[in-house]
């Protein structure tokens, strides 16, 4: 594997990692709800300081269950890792485009055209 | 860092709407501004808003026992600077108030102060000051993230802490307890965010050198604040 593609490939390693190793060693393990969100324990803290304080509004609309809830964040994390993946794939394409082309100017003026297997993409 | 819809005096929700709102008016200036100046910057607008949408869904365990999620607002700071980020954070969040129940309508002006507000100037000075010392574009870009990211659970901490003090210890006492719930708990995911801030900005380097280098992102140690603090 090339060098920037091993850093890459670590990269995303490490984050699964640093993901995963709290669950593994089960960290959770001293709370009634391991791994709850801490925008909820928030509220929990609210309601401990102030017993009194109710929300004064309460959500336009709500998520009838918690699979239509986290259903809608993978629509969330789903569209916005589609829009980078083909911005990427886009920029690397149209560098691989660019490169062919002058290539392919450069071997029309001088010797044998470039193979098709050429890895253009080289930084 | 979401405070839930209703969770904030109305005194509260209003005082944070009016902090917030210049930020967002003038972001909408400088985006708007972008795209008129540059069209072929869009792309990459919408990459970096897409970013946000991606990491602000992701929520992931920590070391406290708890989840939560990363900001992605520390890339937009680096690329078209913090105002942009405000915008492009403002409509995270109100998709997520509309559609998720996660934060609220009157809660956003408090939640956007945070994660399109402060975390991105945050983010954004840091990387500057580290560019200007002459680090790597690597280690700048992880600083940036990693420093937006906290710096947003950390406002949202005082936030709380200021609607609802404790009544023995007060301020100071609330704001230990938010904070050991949000910014402790957020240490590792900053370094999460920090890591696939990298990443991506690695991916956009081997692609799309061309456009970085206009925005002022080059590889090496010394980008364009260094350079222009050398000439000076």
């Amino acid at each position: 594997m090339r060098r920037n593609a091993r850093v890459n490939v670590l990269l995303v390693l490490a984050v699964v990692l640093i993901a995963v190793l709290p669950v593994v060693l089960g960290l959770g393990d001293h709370k009634a709800e391991p791994f709850a969100g801490a925008d909820a324990e928030a509220e929990t803290a609210i309601t401990e300081i102030d017993p009194d304080y109710r929300p004064w509004f309460s959500p336009v609309y709500e998520p009838p269950s918690g699979e239509v809830e986290s259903g809608l964040f993978a629509v969330q994390a789903a569209v916005g890792a589609g829009v980078v993946a083909y911005c990427l794939g886009l920029w690397r394409g149209r560098r691989q485009g660019e490169a062919r082309a002058a290539a392919a100017a450069s071997g029309a003026a001088s010797g044998p055209p470039p193979a098709d297997d050429a890895d253009p993409g080289r930084v | 860092m979401h405070i839930a819809e209703g969770f904030l005096p109305p005194a509260h929700a209003i005082a944070w709407v009016a902090a917030s709102a210049p930020f967002v008016v003038h972001g909408v200036r400088q985006l708007t501004r972008e795209v008129r100046e540059h069209p072929e910057s869009t792309l990459l607008l919408g990459a970096s808003g897409a970013f946000m949408f991606v990491l602000s869904a992701l929520k992931l365990p920590s070391v406290t026992g708890s989840c939560s999620h990363p900001t992605g607002s520390g890339l937009g700071a680096v690329l078209f600077r913090p105002p942009v980020v405000a915008v492009l954070g403002t409509v995270t969040l109100l998709f997520q108030a509309l559609l998720l129940a996660h934060g609220g309508l009157t809660t956003l002006g408090a939640n956007v102060f945070s994660m399109a507000v402060v975390g991105p100037w945050a983010g954004y000075g840091v990387y500057r000051l580290a560019r200007g010392l002459g680090a790597r574009l690597e280690v700048a870009v992880f600083c940036a993230a990693f420093v937006a990211d906290l710096s947003t659970y950390c406002v949202t901490s005082v936030q709380l802490a200021l609607a609802f003090p404790d009544p023995v210890s007060g301020f100071l006492g609330a704001l230990g307890k938010f904070g050991s719930i949000f910014a402790v708990t957020q240490i590792p995911l900053a370094v999460s965010e920090g890591l696939l801030t990298v990443l991506v900005v690695r991916l956009l380097l081997q692609s799309n050198a061309g456009e970085l280098a206009r925005l002022g992102l080059q590889a090496g140690g010394r980008g364009k604040a260094g350079a222009e603090a050398v000439t000076r």
